[in-house]
């Protein structure tokens, strides 16, 4: 059994508390509003980079085929910025970009405060409710080797212990919540607000963490990309363990 | 136990309280004119909280190493069947190499007046190298040389009642930004790019560089600057109603 009990040492587990329930659907919520939203501010320059500078006219990291902007040369001829003709050059657009930013901006910016908000009332009484030292952070008892070891071959058979409506959470369980918690949103955000010409201009030490405006995209994207495969392990083990039972323990409480 | 979660209850209680006393009696009037717009309420909190942090600080400069290839985006059409007037006003003015143009500078001013390009020139200048980030996600770094918005604005005796600036182009776009970002010492109004004279496709004669703001902000082209005692956002020809953020700081 993967789920060694701590719950009497704990205080047994009556049900997710209401204020975990009522943030976790605004958090849901707000992170399908943040990657359709992503997703269409991402189709307007569909191209990645490293560093503080990438544009059209710079070569980029990686390119995605996600919109007609994907390599659309509609580009005028190039006119050098000094004598050199190999440095840095100038031209004018001639192609109408896919471009729905009006409104995919501030629905982004919209969703992240209706992310941040909750988000941050769920840390403050997580952490001084007790809540993330009793279900959520990895007692060292747990890293032992043998037991993460344990817990790896359980999830490679698939054997999943049925759905209690909430915590004992395993170890692999929750050290993925700790990282989304402590590592991956603090990271969307910091790395969010490194785009923001105000933000920077008022702590331009942040260029520097992320290694420059682009790095911070490129990084907001890879973050991205490694929230959405939590999100889709976490449906899945939320449908292998009991689907019904889980959306109950979430939703009704119990 | 049970005394330390009431404690902690009662804390987070007088929190919340005192949060939301601040709310109450917080000066709403100074909020952005898309204040009351759902979709643009995310950006409204933003520069809320934006206007929190210190506002005089310096956006990061860069090398003359660091210029880079800069696309032009808003490019004025000037081959347009139907161009506005205004339009064919800045091909008259492009004729004859902007000897005649003027940057009006009228509202909420003690004397309002018109500059030539040769008085901007002899204006004390500032010449930086900044990061130009537009709302698509592109950069680039360019060198920019021009005078701060802010001695114009006090050549021409800015009213003390001034809330925002409004920017008029030739080719028939306006913006508005407020005080803030307009005294900002790096808000300038830009004649030079990289050492030369700015370019057509980079907004010649004189465009305004917003460099607390995303790209989109920094108009090219200037023709006229209006001072305002309120927020105006510029009606049917302004950001909001042509579906885009009035604040772009992010």
């Amino acid at each position: 059994m993967v789920l060694s009990g701590h719950a009497a040492a704990a205080g047994p587990f009556t049900g997710h508390a209401l204020w975990v329930r009522i943030s976790h659907w605004i958090v849901t919520a707000s992170v399908l509003t943040l990657v359709f939203s992503g997703f269409e501010i991402l189709m307007v320059h569909p191209r990645l980079y490293w560093g503080e500078v990438g544009n059209d006219l710079t070569p980029a990291w990686i390119e995605l085929p996600i919109s007609r902007n994907y390599k659309h040369d509609g580009w005028g001829t190039p006119v050098p910025f000094f004598d050199n003709a190999a440095g840095p050059v100038s031209a004018s657009s001639t192609y109408e970009i896919f471009n729905q930013n009006g409104w995919g901006r501030s629905l982004h910016f919209l969703a992240a405060w209706g992310m941040l908000l909750p988000g941050a009332t769920y840390l403050l009484i997580g952490v001084f409710s007790g809540h993330i030292r009793r279900f959520i952070w990895p007692r060292a008892r747990e890293l032992a080797p043998r037991h993460v070891w344990r817990d790896v071959v359980d999830h490679i058979y698939f054997q999943i212990p049925p759905a209690s409506g909430g915590p004992q959470y395993g170890v692999l369980q929750k050290t993925s919540y700790a990282l989304v918690i402590f590592v991956a949103a603090p990271m969307m955000l910091l790395s969010g607000l490194t785009m923001a010409p105000a933000f920077t201009g008022a702590f331009p030490a942040l260029l520097d963490v992320f290694g420059g405006y682009q790095s911070a995209r490129t990084i907001h994207f890879l973050t991205f990309v490694s929230l959405a495969l939590f999100v889709c392990v976490h449906v899945v083990m939320v449908v292998a363990s009991g689907f019904r039972r889980q959306i109950r323990g979430m939703t009704v409480g119990e | 136990m049970s005394s330390r979660l009431v404690t902690r209850r009662r804390a987070l209680l007088t929190g919340l309280a005192a949060i939301s006393g601040l709310a109450v009696t917080r000066d709403w009037s100074d909020m952005p004119p898309t204040y009351g717009n759902i979709l643009r309420m995310g950006d409204d909190l933003t520069y809320a909280a934006f206007r929190m942090l210190p506002r005089q600080r310096l956006v990061r400069e860069y090398t003359l190493a660091d210029i880079s290839s800069f696309p032009a985006h808003g490019v004025i059409d000037l081959g347009a069947a139907n161009a506005p007037q205004i339009v064919r006003d800045y091909r008259r003015l492009l004729d004859g190499r902007f000897a005649d143009w003027r940057l009006s500078v009228e509202g909420r001013v003690a004397t309002p007046r018109a500059f030539s390009l040769n008085e901007l020139k002899q204006l004390p200048s500032r010449t930086q190298i900044t990061r130009h980030v537009c709302e698509e996600g592109w950069s680039a770094i360019a060198q920019w040389t021009g005078v701060p918005l802010r001695t114009v604005l006090e050549r021409a005796g800015i009213l003390p009642t001034a809330r925002s600036v409004v920017l008029y182009s030739y080719d028939d776009w306006l913006t508005s930004i407020d005080l803030s970002d307009a005294l900002h010492p790096q808000t300038i109004l830009a004649y030079g790019m990289n050492g030369r004279d700015l370019t057509i496709p980079h907004g010649a004669p004189v465009r305004l560089r917003l460099e607390t703001q995303l790209g989109q902000k920094s108009l090219k082209y200037l023709q006229r600057i209006v001072v305002k005692d309120e927020f105006d956002d510029g009606g049917a020809k302004g950001e909001i109603q042509t579906g885009w953020a009035w604040y772009m700081g992010i």
